[in-house]
């Protein structure tokens, strides 16, 4: 794993916003700029925040008969998303599912009008690719988009920023996709994004990031905001992050992820199944799980992080859990948290203990998201 | 008053008999707004280079070195509710811990100013 670090086509943009650069899935990626987590995040939340996502993994299916349904039916052999069912300029998100009902990674799906986009998890990328091609290559086209970059610009004030290149922008709702030319690059929006604010995602070719990307921080209300604070606002808003909130041991009902399950491929559903793992999920949906993932919010100052045990009791004699994802939530204003807990301890107002550096501090199962979520629906 | 400095970026203050330790500005800034810091138990004895207190970022948690051997004193309670104290004056207000001076002799192994800055660059 000694191979040199990949760049996104803003990596001299970061250096020269003055970004501290980390190493992250394989690319040097910006964690965070001068003005710190604490004050990106909080910038996101009250304006508009920029983040370069360009080391996500972008896929595109097109169906070799050039229906899209053969393309979506394909597609649905792999995830437990209704993907026949998502219109044109529309977008879903989904999971692709194990033969144990586990999760191999998360992704949003874009019905193109005539060919399928995903966007997947940069560290999942060449095996998300692999799993795709070899289940859909008889029927489709499948092929990696290497030289694509994105962009999210996301909080209160990025419809105004977006507008100001196209107005656009404006009639899209949370979901939407639509093609646009922004300062004179032809981009791929959606209307969605990873931290529980309105806002959007910016796709375009390689050699236009930098073109957009200057466009958008024109505007006095965006600023950069690097891996950190993004971390932080998608926990906020109790979005999950693969390969610390869920993997390949846990399954979408065990991860509270039933709503991407939607009605049509649930037991009784018009394509019920079809997916690896089907039957555990059927199961579960019905039976439920000795397990599920849920928020947590420690009752003092200190952040719980992932990894802590979670104890019924103050002891520390009965286990109940553990934590995935911890950190101090700047607009919450205090230490969240998600992990999965054992089923009789799920409930809200749950009282468990979480062990800290020893210490079992007190902790209560709370409502997702921590921050409520503004989408524009 | 002679202050001494840690590659781990504390930084111990003698006053008499007693240390007083903190991190460094340069630490300070690496580590972005902190939001909760605390110190072992007053009394507890801990050895050169063991944990002596944590302060966490939004991000992550770092552990705080004893620059030497000794009994933890106290905690400096401002920074209960106002971790952040720590940015704001690092070598002055925001002092993290007090603590004894077991072996006065660890001290010759610590850096001057002159040569931590030099370090940080």
């Amino acid at each position: 794993m000694n191979q040199p670090l990949l760049r996104t086509p803003l990596y001299d943009l970061h250096l020269e916003l003055g970004a501290r650069m980390v190493p992250f899935a394989g690319y040097d990626m910006p964690v965070q700029y001068p003005a710190g987590v604490m004050a990106e995040h909080l910038h996101t939340r009250a304006k508009a925040g920029l983040f370069d996502v360009s080391h996500m993994g972008q896929v595109r299916i097109r169906p070799k008969s050039g229906q899209i349904a053969d393309a979506a039916h394909a597609l649905e052999a792999l995830v437990p998303a209704d993907i026949v069912g998502l219109k044109p300029g529309r977008q879903r998100y989904a999971v692709f599912t194990t033969a144990d009902g586990g999760i191999s990674d998360d992704l949003m799906v874009t019905n193109m009008g005539d060919w399928l986009l995903l966007v997947v998890n940069a560290a999942c990328r060449d095996a998300d690719f692999a799993h795709v091609h070899d289940a859909l290559n008889a029927s489709c086209d499948v092929e990696m988009l290497a030289d694509r970059a994105l962009i999210a610009l996301q909080g209160p004030a990025a419809e105004a920023a977006l507008v100001a290149l196209d107005p656009k922008a404006a009639g899209m709702r949370f979901m939407d996709v639509a093609q646009m030319e922004l300062a004179g690059v032809s981009c791929i929006v959606s209307r969605s994004g990873y931290t529980g604010e309105d806002g959007f995602e910016i796709g375009m070719a390689e050699d236009g990031a930098l073109t957009v990307a200057r466009a958008l921080l024109a505007h006095p209300d965006v600023a950069p905001v690097g891996l950190g604070a993004r971390d932080s606002l998608r926990l906020e808003a109790g979005l999950c992050l693969y390969g610390s909130d869920i993997d390949q041991t846990t399954t979408p009902v065990e991860a509270a992820l039933e709503w991407s399950i939607q009605k049509s491929r649930k037991p009784g559903g018009a394509r019920a199944g079809g997916y690896p793992g089907a039957a555990i999920m059927a199961e579960q949906l019905t039976d439920g799980t000795t397990r599920r993932r849920v928020g947590l919010r420690a009752q003092g100052r200190a952040p719980v992080r992932g990894g802590a045990e979670l104890f019924a009791d103050e002891a520390g004699t009965q286990p109940a859990g553990y934590v995935t994802s911890g950190a101090f939530g700047p607009s919450v204003g205090g230490p969240v948290a998600m992990g999965y807990v054992a089923a009789d301890h799920a409930a809200i107002g749950a009282s468990l203990f979480a062990s800290v550096r020893g210490r079992l501090l007190p902790v209560v199962v709370t409502a997702l998201p921590f921050v409520a979520a503004t989408f524009k629906r | 008053m002679t202050v001494y400095y840690t590659k781990e970026h504390e930084w111990l203050r003698v006053e008499g008999d007693v240390a007083v330790v903190g991190i460094t500005a340069h630490a300070a800034n690496e580590l972005g707004e902190l939001v909760f810091a605390e110190a072992r138990d007053p009394g507890t004895t801990v050895e050169q280079g063991d944990s002596v207190a944590v302060v966490e970022s939004v991000k992550a948690a770092s552990d705080i070195y004893a620059p030497v051997t000794g009994d933890v004193l106290a905690f400096n309670d401002a920074l209960g509710d106002d971790a952040a104290l720590v940015n704001r004056d690092p070598e002055g207000e925001g002092w993290i811990v007090r603590m004894t001076i077991a072996d006065a002799s660890q001290l010759a192994g610590l850096m001057d100013k002159a040569t931590y800055t030099a370090l940080v660059g």
